[in-house]
């Protein structure tokens, strides 16, 4: 047997390639674990037709820090934006769409549009202030130890700074829900449902839960420092994002076997020890890094035998069933939104006309049911990056809310209703979109489940929500990308920051295995 | 109309002979200060009172049940002496469409056995729902009777009451604080998911955390609105519920009785028009009737919208606050009905003798069908399926009723102010009782037949008669931006309003609604520290 | 059952009975019934010391049933039970019986019991209280299944110097082979019945196991065999003493059930009340485990310890202090008693460190009420090992059976 890594990173997603990279850059010895024969989790570019290619989940690159990408080289190492500062369009079905950032057309008032950007700057404060905290561990409460005392005064001191006024402000809204907030500040329906839209994408919330105010401001939060103007397309798709990071940890020295199904954490003395591969191979290594969801790493993976019941109790309890669907077509032809030339189809479309259609929309799947008509966020990568499709054909990409984990009915008996019901919403905006369809391909959660080893298929590895953010992310006991068990990290959207192609977690989990192995 | 002065100066007008009106009044009257409380209605109470409609029947046609009443304040103003008796019921009921049912008993082993009938695992894990129930009144109870600090003020009582609850909070240990955390936040159906398996459990839990508020079960933000239920102060039994016997008016009656006997006055018929300013000060109120009230310190009962967009003049507030106070959200979600019968109605799915039939009776057995009924308010039209709590106080208070016959209080979730088909009408206030006598009688045939008399009241109706802007029972959203120093504007969380001279001591303000009291007490203190009488240290107040 | 059918619904009678209940009611003379686990059991049915001295002097019945019970089975139950308690459980042979304790992730003990080793993948957990939530919210993630047996085994504890007479008398043979802790099977009138060598009294002294259509005739049985042996029903007041003697801890007296607690500091863990000879930390990960190795690296704040308190007045929930002008407060006492067979004036009680050391000299302010007049007294008592009373006979196999 070989020595022993100083990191085994289990699952080649994009946290678990940036983790692995930053612990290659200092110098520490990793191995990336990818069960799946290629890296990138639920971040890769897949082949869902013959000459089609589609990004499996996310499409958008938006929230990714411009210092990992420089930090890691990742344009050198081969991510190219094939569009940047992509501009939202929320469609209407007749009419003028809505065009944002806003200006006055598609019927917005003069004030609306006044009344947009005061929002966008004081929303934009807000969530400047709160990045800092997406790059950092979250401190834990009550351990009294000078590093989280100073995060907690740090913490405390970035809201006072924000002055009387707007402290008051942030510590109102953060506990609204969209849904008010954004009437206290807008008169268009269709300006209010856009803005509201992003705060629930995503979640498992409609605009009317209390707390989307949080997840609107930790989008933007996320946003404010990203890549690409906050909304990019990669060329050739997210698996490019992948690759680069892939490229980046093994140009600092990680190395990378895919195909490597993990089956256990091997633990010797109450410490992980390295990992047990599914075909009896065993690896050692001094700090395990998972970089699967909570309940695969600490139930599949480490097992309740080395957990405490309560510890475990909270993992069970860790909601993390997914509401996001994602649909792609194959088309013959550009699908013939009203009014959009292929210059518009370089956008981000969404399908939000009304703040009650994506309150309605929620409404369905707290009855184990899908939105018999969903609200959608569409993207056509093929207009900006041909290398997507066959010559002159397209794929339309489309990010569905809602879709419950588990249908009342089984999803083997409806999924072809929810498929037509999605073609048919976006026909409404596209007419004559069904005859240009070559394939079509629905993924409910519980297909990103199976297909990416996502527990619950929810892209964030979990709800974001009040009591699953931040310091009890993903649950008390396994915060700080630590866990209860010596030797063992986490490093997935499933702790802090959350999900979306940040990279932030794979970065502080990296930052908290150097610090712990010092 | 030519003002008319009012001879007499007094210390203190309150606006609103409402609970909290009252019990500022009481405390104040104690300090030594003339205090006046003046009422728009021919009686005082305002959503706490007892009225007799119909015949010899008394209903308690707002507030119903009294428990979370602070028991430091009943005796520091000597209820029980005026006439306050609180008798407490046992246990409650849900009804299920399937016929069965779900009781809870006080007694430890009747309770789990009864659970046990639905889940053996829950009747246990009911324990541990019960003890975290308590850990977590244990946190808060001391907290409804301080004014809440303003975390950006730099004021030494501010920064002393930050370090307080923060000393309080981190006494708790890590995990606990955690637990806290994710309570404060988490939604009533997901936190009860964490504790039980059986839907009926569930929905019988998650009613205390609907009542009166525009969410639903499924709405993050509801768990903490569970221990309503828990923080019932009744003779130290942590839970316990009660009727006032006479009805809830005997809450009020009771506060009145000794206001005056502390020397205030009660004015009825008499509703407050106007504060009156000057150079930024109030200086008084304008009634209705064309008279003037002088005095220096104006306390208003009324919800903070009634007060500040009602009674002042815009010019003297800050256009901010003024924005805040239009952005409180105070929604109409409740309906009530008040029902005379001519006997205790049959419920076939209670067993003949359970002692649950005294208690709340509800007929939502599913967490979906709750929530359903949410989505019913959302799309604007009264629940289709609407989550009732029902009760019989007759039955134990013989006070309420002519012998033989029964009073029942039915409160209603969920009902708009206002209908997507546009305002309330006599033909759809009709229909709304319809469709609540209908829900009832699927569990009770022969509830129908049994009515006398049934007064029907939708949000509309209780605004219009009470006052409450909507009709909302908790004068705004117990949600957790209208909570703590965000209750019931930023800044203006300590009684205090922009205006020199005027406070609020409504519901509006921490710790918010119920028959608690607590923001009345709270803001006496507050008055009475600005007054320099705070030296006359009143028992429960810190 | 028909009993189940008939019987009152529990909104008017919450306690369940026994399968022993129409003996035990009939041999209560004085009429006190105590709550127990959901059921109504005997108090004390003549005198508190005749009972006593049935478990010191020659052989005590009592009705065990309400004793919670778990079948846990499975192809995982013995890793189960291993990460759920803190001894090695895969040392317990099948036909074996284990004490154990159990706690919560901070270490602190939930509750104590007996584990019966019934076949390699077959245990029942005996337990004073409910607990299904935590024992199904432990079974996460292991291939198990946990039901409670409670109604459906009907169990008497025989207790006593004359306990494996009577046995022997009613015609099992060969149960003075039993070792402490073994299980042994034998058959009764036609009917099966499980006798392990077990108890709380500290004394020899057995369990038996039955279904509950059985107890009737058991009961009637050993009443018979044991009519020569001085054989007699106990309450729980007499098994306390005996348990007190024996140095056993009972939940909610001498500790809160940690996932029962309220209040903040509550809970307790194994060190704390000094049963860390049940605590392997070299077995494995178990429940709380990370805990105790922390505690025990950090040093024990307090200990339960046994006292010896000079005169005869038992220090009930007396506060101990260091000083005789009890100025420094060090604990409290959680069980007290004149011992009837010691002749010593005993207690168990909370001490702070270092006090809790063997041989320590602590002051205990007991409060006396006689005849309405209170008086106040401050006794010396003495740090002591446990269990006051050891008799031999409780180890020795085979056992005594005269």
């Amino acid at each position: 047997m070989t020595a022993p890594y100083h990191s085994i990173v289990i699952g080649g997603g994009h946290n678990g390639l940036t983790c692995a990279a930053y612990l290659a850059r200092a110098g520490k010895r990793v191995l990336v674990l990818e069960a799946a024969d290629r890296v990138g989790g639920a971040a890769v570019t897949r082949s869902f037709a013959p000459g089609f290619k589609v990004s499996a989940c996310a499409h958008l690159l938006h929230q990714m820090p411009q210092d990992i990408i420089t930090d890691l080289g990742l344009i050198r190492h081969g991510l190219v934006f094939a569009a940047e500062a992509m501009p939202t369009i929320s469609l209407a079905a007749d009419g003028p769409h809505l065009r944002l950032p806003a200006r006055v057309n598609g019927g917005l008032s003069g004030e609306d549009v006044t009344a947009y950007s005061t929002f966008m700057a004081r929303m934009r404060r807000f969530a400047a202030h709160l990045r800092p905290m997406l790059s950092r561990t979250p401190p834990r409460l009550g351990t009294g130890t000078a590093a989280d005392n100073g995060a907690l005064l740090r913490l405390a001191w970035e809201i006072r700074s924000l002055g009387r006024t707007g402290m008051r402000d942030l510590l109102r809204i953060i506990g609204m829900n969209m849904y008010d907030l954004v009437e206290e500040c807008f008169a268009s329906p269709a300006l209010r449902a856009a803005v509201a839209f992003d705060a629930v994408l995503g979640t498992n919330f409609g605009p009317r839960s209390p707390g989307t105010v949080l997840t609107f401001l930790y989008r933007l939060a996320a946003e404010s420092g990203a890549c690409g103007a906050a909304m990019a397309q990669p060329r050739g798709g997210m698996g490019t994002v992948s690759d680069a990071l892939a490229a980046a940890a093994q140009a600092a020295g990680a190395e990378i076997r895919v195909a490597a199904r993990v089956a256990r954490v091997a633990v010797r003395d109450d410490r992980a020890v390295g990992v047990l591969l599914a075909d009896g191979e065993t690896i050692a290594g001094r700090h395990v890094i998972s970089n699967a969801d909570p309940r695969t790493t600490f139930l599949n993976l480490l097992g309740a035998e080395h957990l405490d019941t309560g510890f475990v109790r909270r993992i069970d309890h860790f909601r993390q069933r997914g509401l996001t669907a994602k649909v792609h077509l194959a088309l013959s032809a550009a699908p013939p939104f009203r009014d959009l030339a292929l210059a518009g189809l370089r956008s981000r479309m969404i399908i939000a006309p009304s703040l009650s259609y994506v309150e309605t929309a929620f409404n369905a799947t707290k009855y184990g049911d899908y939105s018999a008509s969903p609200a959608m966020e569409i993207v056509v990568p093929t207009a900006s990056d041909a290398t997507m499709a066959p010559a002159a054909q397209h794929v339309l990409s489309a990010v569905v809310q809602y879709a419950p984990y588990s249908h009342t009915d089984g999803w083997s008996a409806v999924k072809q209703n929810f498929l037509d019901r999605i073609i048919e919403t976006i026909e409404t905006y596209a007419p004559g979109l069904r005859g240009l369809i070559i394939a079509a391909e629905l993924l409910t959660p519980a297909d990103i489940e199976t297909e990416f080893g996502i527990s619950g298929g929810h892209w964030h590895h979990g709800e974001l929500a009040f009591d699953q953010f931040f310091m009890v992310r993903p649950v008390p006991g396994a915060t700080q990308y630590e866990s209860p068990l010596e030797g063992f990290f986490l490093c997935g959207a499933g702790s802090h920051p959350g999900g979306g192609v940040m990279g932030l977690g794979g970065r502080n989990a990296a930052r908290q295995v150097l610090k712990k192995a010092a | 109309m030519t003002a008319i002065a009012s001879a007499k100066r007094y210390d203190a007008v309150v606006l609103g002979a409402g609970h909290n009106g009252l019990i500022a009044a009481c405390y104040m009257a104690r300090a030594g200060l003339s205090v006046l409380v003046v009422e728009r209605n021919p009686y005082i109470g305002g959503a706490a009172v007892s009225r007799q409609l119909y015949q010899d029947f008394t209903y308690s046609n707002c507030s119903y049940v009294c428990s979370l009443l602070r028991p430091e304040i009943m005796r520091t103003l000597e209820l029980p002496l005026h006439g306050l008796q609180i008798i407490p019921y046992e246990g409650g009921c849900t009804m299920m469409r399937d016929g069965g049912h779900l009781a809870l008993y006080d007694n430890h082993d009747a309770l789990r056995r009864e659970i046990s009938r639905h889940s053996k695992r829950d009747a246990e894990a009911y324990d541990r729902f019960a003890r975290d129930m308590l850990r977590q009144c244990r946190f808060i109870k001391p907290l409804l009777m301080r004014t809440p600090p303003d975390p950006t003020s730099f004021k030494p009582r501010d920064l002393m009451e930050l370090l307080y609850l923060g000393q309080r909070f981190h006494r708790m240990g890590e995990t606990r604080m955690y637990e806290t955390l994710r309570f404060w936040t988490m939604s009533c159906a997901d936190f009860l998911d964490e504790y039980f398996e059986s839907d009926i459990v569930k929905a019988h839990l998650a009613g205390s955390s609907i009542i009166g508020t525009a969410l639903g079960p499924r709405s993050p933000g509801t768990a903490y609105v569970l221990l309503h239920h828990y923080m019932g102060d009744i003779d130290d039994a942590v839970g316990a519920w009660g009727f006032a016997r006479g009805g809830m008016g005997a809450v009020t009656n009771a506060l009145a009785a000794s206001f005056q006997a502390s020397g205030g006055e009660i004015r009825c018929n008499a509703g407050a028009e106007r504060v009156l300013t000057s150079g930024g000060r109030a200086v008084g109120v304008a009634l209705a009737d064309g008279t003037e009230v002088r005095a220096a310190t104006i306390v208003s009962g009324l919800d903070v919208k009634r007060t500040f967009l009602g009674l002042v003049d815009r010019k003297d507030l800050p256009a901010e606050f003024h924005r805040q106070v239009e952005n409180f959200k105070i929604r109409g979600s409740s309906g009530k009905l008040n029902i005379a019968l001519d006997a205790v109605p049959s419920f076939p799915a209670i067993p003949e003798g359970a002692p649950c039939i005294r208690g709340d009776l509800h007929i939502t057995d599913s967490i979906a069908m709750m929530e359903r009924a949410y989505d019913d308010w959302k799309a604007g039209i009264w629940s289709q399926a609407p989550y009732v709590d029902m009760l019989i106080p007759s039955q134990i208070d013989p006070t309420m009723a002519p012998a033989g016959k029964h009073y029942m209080s039915v409160f209603v979730q969920y009902c708009p102010y206002e209908l997507a088909s546009g305002s309330w009408d006599d033909g759809k206030r009709q229909a709304f009782g319809e469709t609540v006598i209908q829900a009832i009688s699927r569990q009770s045939p022969d509830f129908r037949k049994l009515i006398l008399h049934a007064e029907i009241r939708t949000p509309w109706d209780i605004e219009n008669e009470v006052g409450l802007t909507e009709g909302n029972i908790f004068q705004g959203e117990l949600t957790m931006d209208q909570l703590l120093f965000n209750r019931p504007v930023p800044g203006y969380a300590q009684y205090r309003s922009p205006i020199r001279g005027l406070y609020m001591c409504g519901s509006s303000t921490h710790p918010g609604g119920g028959v608690m009291g607590a923001p009345g007490a709270n803001a006496a203190r507050e008055i009475l520290r600005d007054l320099r009488r705070d030296d006359l240290r009143l028992d429960g107040l810190h | 059952m028909s009993d189940a059918a008939n019987r009152p619904p529990h909104f008017k009678q919450p306690l369940l009975t026994t399968p022993f209940h129409s003996r035990t009611r009939a041999c209560s003379t004085v009429d006190q019934f105590v709550a127990w686990a959901g059921y109504t059991t005997v108090d004390v049915y003549t005198t508190v010391e005749q009972e006593y001295f049935a478990i010191r002097n020659a052989c005590s019945v009592y009705d065990l049933t309400p004793m919670v019970k778990y079948r846990i089975t499975g192809k995982d139950a013995e890793n189960y039970l291993n990460r759920l308690v803190t001894r090695d459980v895969r040392r317990v042979k099948p036909g074996r019986v284990a004490y154990s304790v159990w706690c919560n992730d901070d270490g602190h003990l939930i509750d104590d019991g007996t584990i019966f080793r019934l076949e390699t993948g077959e245990f029942l957990l005996c337990t004073a209280a409910r607990q299904l939530d935590w024992l199904l919210d432990s079974a996460i993630g292991f291939d198990v299944a946990v039901e409670e047996v409670t109604e459906s085994i009907a169990a008497l504890s025989l207790q006593g110097p004359t306990s494996c007479a009577v046995l022997k008398a009613l015609g099992l043979r060969g149960v003075e082979r039993l070792r402490p802790f073994d299980i042994g099977r034998f058959v009764l009138g036609g009917a099966d019945m499980t006798v392990s060598r077990t108890g709380f009294t500290g004394d020899l002294g057995y369990e038996l196991w039955m279904t509950p259509a059985d107890a009737v005739s058991v009961w009637d049985r050993l009443m018979i065999a044991g009519a020569s042996s001085g054989i007699r029903p106990i309450g729980s007041q007499a098994l306390d003493m005996a348990r007190i003697e024996a140095g056993f801890i009972m939940p909610n007296i001498d500790f809160v059930p940690a996932e029962a607690s309220v209040r903040i500091g509550r809970g307790r863990s194994p060190f704390e009340l000094g049963l860390e000879w049940l605590v392997d930390l070299k077995k494995g990960h178990f429940n709380g485990r990370r805990a105790l190795v922390a505690e025990q690296k950090r040093g024990a704040a307090r200990r339960l310890v046994g006292l010896d308190i000079d005169g005869n007045k038992p220090a009930l929930k007396a506060l101990l202090y260091a000083d005789k002008s009890c100025r420094r407060e060090i604990g409290a006492i959680s069980s007290a008693l004149w011992s009837p067979t010691c002749k010593r004036n005993i207690a168990l009680g909370l001490v702070d460190a270092p006090y809790f050391e063997t041989g320590r000299q602590v002051w205990a302010e007991i409060y006396l009420c006689r005849e309405l007049e209170w008086e106040r007294r401050v006794a010396r008592g003495v740090v002591v090992e446990k269990p006051f009373y050891a008799p031999a006979r409780r180890k020795v196999t085979p056992a005594w059976d005269r």
